[in-house]
């Protein structure tokens, strides 16, 4: 027989036991809309942090430091970790060898520093760091009071909130208006530098040469106000409350904490810094970019192995979730098999004429199959419409949490195209699998004996 | 004779049955050759085996032994799917309970043969109105077997049978579930369309009278075994 008769046939069918059909279809459907609602909730809680940390730039970044600062905080120093050879200051020169190696898109360095800032007459002291302009793309600043800096190197601030608490009881208020930033700049003295010039600079040595270190001021407008502190763990080493557009901050020529050390072991006036981040095309560049660091004789760092292991407890997580749900599913393909065995018992007399008319073994197999087939697809359907709106609810019940808790909504849950896919094809396969008995044994129905069941 | 000259043939037909550790002969050694165009029909009692030997004629049942030839091939030995061609191309079935599916109207009833054979959708609606047509149904179409008189569902079921254009037409105890009046229109359809179409027909009925008036040869059967066989007193 034809597909679309069979077809045709079996939706008949359906249609003619109503109410026995509906429910062993709402049996799958619930099934498949508990599978969906699991699964989509393992994929949007994934999904959610999975693009929060690539946005953060946490996994395509590698973060360098000369071998002699390589040490977390609180870590002891080990025998390992100690010099061999003469360490290198991360300089500009570093720096451009850095960006030429293959699949770097991004080296900057790492300015920050502690400082005082003063606003309206009051005067605090906090901790500066320089952003690079692809902080912009991260996600950090999403839902921020104010916006991003409007160029990469504009004199412009944006504040976090607990330090523009201490500026003003309204940190919104903040916005458009100048701070003044007091900081020590640092400058290289030329080798054949005047005798004044000389007897400032004579630090320890007598030697010409050295830097000089002189108070100034930077006034900055104020441009945003961010609630959580977007530099927070990055390579461990701490957080900032205001941040300046990295090229800004370049320019400020800050004193940095290596200056002195970089002096005293005899090397040029040029500045260096305590780290770099270099970003990488993909996350899958990080090893090679890391190994080539590390051959130039620098310390890395990167998270590329804790991003794996996150992978890695999702897959748990949802494989789970999967198992769980499909237990459900389990039980509505049991009420097929239920619903099937039935019809195979009720309709005998009608599978006898079916094969009085010439039906072969193969058509009526065939019937029940596609019958349980679309069973399946209208469950598997119906039961996906039902999990996404579960889905729509926890995203509701939960923005509307988070709102309670002043935290900006978020969707948890996530029906990716595949998962909708595999929901239907999955109710089907559950659906024909539990039709195989009963068809099986319709087929095999002797066709006198069938005609004679009453 | 030459078994070309005849359309079927049933070459000591015999069908056992157990029964714990009794063995039932249903039909016992039966031979029988059928010409085509032939209305004949197998007259017994309750228990002679005439429904079960028009079961094996029909392909729906097989024998314990002996052979049913139709056309140069052996019913006995056909795999499972060419016996079902062979119900499906060959021949038409008409019930005693008339065996119309309640669910479907009877338009669909009658296309449902049509439907097993693959046959083209447009040309079907025009074969069901013919079938239909033919056995004065054509304003009933629609309706479903419950809605039909008990003469007009087994009319229905010979349109069902016809719808097809079997070779042979099996008819078993046509008339068993109608009143005579309606059972006489039956035969008389039956006979009308033996004369028109030539098709040989095959009856299995308990009455003779009926089996007088209308079959043109008669197969007596008595406890599985064939009697007597010849034309109508």
């Amino acid at each position: 027989m034809k597909t679309r008769d069979l077809s045709e046939l079996a939706v008949r069918n359906l249609r003619e036991a109503v109410l026995r059909n509906s429910l062993t279809t709402l049996g799958v459907a619930v099934g498949v809309a508990s599978l969906v609602a699991m699964l989509s909730l393992g994929v949007g809680l994934q999904t959610l942090a999975s693009s929060r940390l690539t946005r953060s730039g946490l996994f395509d970044a590698v973060f360098v430091t000369s071998q002699r600062n390589f040490r977390g905080p609180g870590r002891p120093p080990s025998a390992e970790s100690a010099p061999k050879q003469k360490t290198r200051p991360l300089d500009d020169d570093v720096r451009q060898q850095l960006s030429k190696l293959p699949n770097v898109t991004e080296v900057y360095p790492q300015i920050r520093f502690v400082t005082e800032v003063r606003y309206a007459g009051k005067s605090e002291s906090t901790a500066v760091l320089g952003l690079s302009d692809s902080s912009r793309t991260s996600g950090a600043f999403d839902g921020m009071t104010g916006a991003f800096f409007s160029s990469p190197s504009a004199e412009e601030a944006i504040l976090q909130i607990d330090f523009a608490k201490l500026l003003t009881d309204q940190p919104s208020s903040l916005i458009g208006k100048d701070l003044i930033l007091r900081y020590a700049e640092r400058a290289a003295l030329p080798k054949n530098a005047s005798d004044e010039d000389l007897l400032d600079s004579m630090i320890g040595s007598g030697t010409p040469g050295g830097i000089t270190i002189a108070p100034r001021e930077k006034k900055l407008r104020i441009v945003g106000v961010i609630e959580s502190d977007p530099s927070a763990g990055i390579g461990g080493f701490g957080g900032a409350r205001v941040y300046l557009p990295l090229k800004t901050a370049e320019q400020l020529h800050v004193a940095q904490p290596d200056d002195l050390q970089v002096f005293v072991s005899g090397n040029s006036g040029k500045p260096s810094y305590i780290a770099m981040t270099v970003r990488v095309h993909s996350p899958k560049d990080v090893p090679q970019v890391e190994a080539a660091i590390k051959q130039l004789g620098f310390a890395t760092f990167s998270l590329l192995d804790a991003s794996k292991t996150l992978v890695t407890v999702f897959r748990v997580f949802d494989l789970f979730l999967g198992l769980f749900s499909s237990l459900a599913l389990t039980v509505a393909s049991l009420g097929i098999i239920n619903t099937l065995v039935m019809a195979v018992l009720e309709r005998r007399r009608e599978i006898g004429i079916w094969k009085a008319l010439g039906a072969t073994d193969h058509d009526v197999r065939s019937l029940f199959f596609a019958e349980a087939g679309a069973m399946g697809l209208f469950g598997g359907l119906f039961g996906l419409a039902l999990g996404w709106l579960i889905g729509q609810a926890l995203n509701w019940g939960t923005t509307i949490y988070l709102r309670t808790q002043n935290l900006p909504g978020t969707k948890i849950t996530f029906v990716p195209l595949w998962l909708a896919l595999f929901a239907i094809g999955f109710a089907i396969a559950v659906s024909l699998v539990a039709g195989l008995y009963p068809a099986a044994r319709a087929a095999r129905l002797n066709p006198v004996e069938a005609l004679r069941y009453e | 004779m030459p078994t070309a000259t005849f359309f079927l043939q049933a070459q000591s037909v015999s069908r056992q049955y157990r029964l714990g550790e009794t063995v039932i002969r249903a039909v016992d050694a039966v031979s029988l050759n059928i010409r085509k165009g032939e209305f004949i029909a197998l007259l017994g009692s309750s228990g002679s085996g005439k429904s079960t030997l028009l079961s094996m004629m029909a392909g729906l049942d097989r024998p314990t032994s002996g052979a049913i030839r139709v056309q140069e091939r052996n019913l006995a030995e056909l795999p499972s799917d060419d016996l079902a061609r062979y119900r499906r191309e060959t021949v038409g079935m008409v019930f005693q309970s008339f065996n119309l599916l309640p669910r479907m109207t009877l338009e669909e009833n009658v296309e449902l043969p049509l439907r097993l054979a693959e046959v083209d959708r447009h040309d079907r609606a025009s074969r069901v109105g013919e079938a239909l047509e033919r056995v004065g149904l054509g304003a009933r179409r629609r309706h479903r077997p419950s809605e039909l008189s008990g003469g007009e569902q087994q009319r229905g079921g010979l349109a069902r049978a016809l719808v097809n254009r079997p070779a042979i037409l099996f008819a078993d105890e046509p008339t068993g579930n109608l009143d005579s009046v309606n059972g006489e229109q039956i035969l008389l359809l039956l006979r009308e369309i033996q004369d028109s179409l030539g098709m040989t027909i095959i009856m299995v009925t308990h009455e003779r009278p009926l089996a007088e008036k209308f079959a043109n040869r008669i197969a007596l059967l008595s406890d599985g075994k064939l009697v007597s066989d010849g034309a109508p007193r």
